[in-house]
């Protein structure tokens, strides 16, 4: 579903990404963990078509990135780090816009249909200012959900939040596994990889130092999960 | 797909600019304020009667100025709560984001021009109809190039930076272009620099439709400069939405 060839990018003299080669089959759930600056949002992103690589390349859902930037963008949702949606306007008018981006008719059906699933009924006429953290949250994984994408990108979606609303927020994520959808999510918490994830990617100054099951890289490190990952990521 | 995009990014903008009374009152009035303060002492400057016919033009264009010209502040602040990323994930036209704000920020502006425009002939403005009708239509084209290139700079732009650069940048624009009084009236020196405004060809072309003279070389000139503007600024909104994406 996902395949980058020595996909990279600099900022100036920062090389962010360096040589990434993944594949992800479909209906994989992958977690992407490393450290602050690692190199995770910039991979993401660049997958997401918001940024073009310096190098490299890479296929989602079939499509070219370059070649074929509006098709990966009708596959794919992304619920970018910190947010997305305007804290003015009501989640209503937010939801109804993206619908309508996606070419969903009626929007009203489809926004219905996400409140619904997200728990968002009784708030669509509130602006995101008058949400809770965990409110905002689902609204955003609502906004990114809305057209039922195959491939769904997760750019830190637990960071900040209390351990229930990160339980609810995980509950959202097995029932995407459940429809087949793959997904890439971004996170610091190890006992979040062991709890939900197929597999893990630990990337490391932009360039990915180990790759398998959970169970697997625990092994290989003989403890758990988090001896793994401080013996392959470098101090900062 | 463009058609549909535009239509709903400007359904999505006109929905949040006539959400509140306050708003709108104050989008309404703040217009007016030139031309009811500042015009009846302009219109009694210029020379050989017939001050409303130069005064209600250049009130036209200042508005245009400072509204298209600040338009991307709308920008600044969807950038900075990432709702841009958003949009620009989803399969819309690029071209369509930033159709839809332009088209909502003209929308705005004709509703303001009307506004000037009744209180100008309630002050004593004598135009002809065909004349105000064509002098309109020559303050609209380039104030969506001017709003499309608002965006352009303000996407590229660092978002602390466009605030302080816009405001500073469209003073010396709007005061070079002549909207209080033709720059005729000015000393050699500043006729010329003025001459380096391309919105000063459109408040000339303007003030002789508005005298009701039509078939002048001020009127042809402004007619090219308004849709070149236009078109160059079009298409470098549209680069700065394109811009990075794969
Ligand atoms: N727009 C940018 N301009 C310059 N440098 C950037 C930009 N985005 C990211 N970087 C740099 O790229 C590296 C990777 O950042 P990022 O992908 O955000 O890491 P992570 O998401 O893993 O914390 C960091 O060194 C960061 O400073
Ligand atoms: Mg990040």
């Amino acid at each position: 579903m996902i395949v980058t060839r020595g996909l990279s990018r600099s900022f100036g003299r920062v090389e962010a990404v360096r040589g990434l080669d993944v594949e992800i089959g479909a209906g994989e759930i992958v977690g992407f963990l490393g450290p602050n600056g690692a190199g995770k949002t910039t991979t993401l992103r660049m997958l997401a078509t918001l940024l073009r690589p310096t190098d490299g390349t890479a296929t989602v859902a079939g499509h070219d990135l370059l070649a074929d930037p509006r098709g990966v963008r009708r596959a794919i949702g992304y619920v970018r780090q910190g947010g997305s949606a305007d804290p003015t306007r009501p989640v209503r008018e937010e939801l109804e816009l993206q619908a309508s981006l996606y070419g969903l008719r009626p929007p009203r059906e489809h926004v219905a249909r996400v409140c619904e699933a997200f728990g968002l009924t009784g708030l669509a006429d509130r602006p995101p200012a008058a949400l809770s953290g965990g409110q905002r949250r689902r609204l955003d994984l609502a906004l990114g959900l809305i057209h039922r994408p195959r491939v769904l990108f997760l750019d830190e979606p637990t960071t900040g939040l209390d351990p229930r609303t990160r339980a609810a927020l995980w509950d959202h994520v097995r029932r995407l596994r459940e429809e087949g959808t793959t997904v890439l999510v971004s996170t610091h918490y190890l006992e979040e990889a062991e709890a939900l994830y197929d597999r893990v990617l630990i990337i490391d100054g932009g360039a990915i130092v180990a790759d398998g099951p959970p169970s697997a890289l625990k092994s290989r490190a003989g403890g758990t999960l988090g001896d793994a990952y401080l013996a392959l990521t470098a101090d900062a | 797909m463009f058609i549909r995009d535009s239509a709903a990014v400007f359904h999505h903008a006109v929905r949040a600019t006539f959400r509140t009374k306050a708003g709108v009152l104050i989008g309404a009035v703040q217009p007016l304020l030139y031309l009811a303060l500042l015009g009846p002492l302009l219109a009694r400057a210029v020379p050989g009667g017939g001050g409303w016919e130069v005064v209600v033009p250049g009130i036209l264009l200042q508005l245009v100025l400072m509204s298209a010209g600040l338009a991307g502040f709308g920008v600044v602040f969807d950038r900075q709560t990432g709702v841009l990323e958003r949009l620009r994930v989803t399969p819309a036209s690029r071209a369509a984001l930033l159709t839809g704000r332009v088209l909502r920020d003209a929308l705005v502006l004709v509703a303001q021009s009307a506004l000037i425009l009744a209180l100008g002939f309630a002050l004593g403005l004598r135009a002809p109809v065909a004349g105000v009708l064509a002098g309109l239509a020559f303050v609209l084209v380039p104030a969506l190039g001017l709003a499309a290139l608002s965006y352009a700079v303000a996407l590229r732009l660092p978002p602390e930076v466009f605030p302080p650069v816009m405001t500073t940048a469209i003073v010396p624009l709007m005061l070079l272009s002549g909207v209080f009084l033709p720059m005729s009236m000015a000393p050699g020196w500043l006729d010329a620099v003025s001459r380096a405004m391309p919105l000063r060809y459109v408040v000339d072309a303007m003030r002789d439709l508005f005298a009701g003279h039509y078939a002048t070389g001020s009127v042809g000139i402004g007619l090219a400069v308004s849709v070149v503007f236009l078109a160059v600024a079009l298409a470098a909104g549209t680069r700065a939405f394109q811009r990075e994406s794969a």
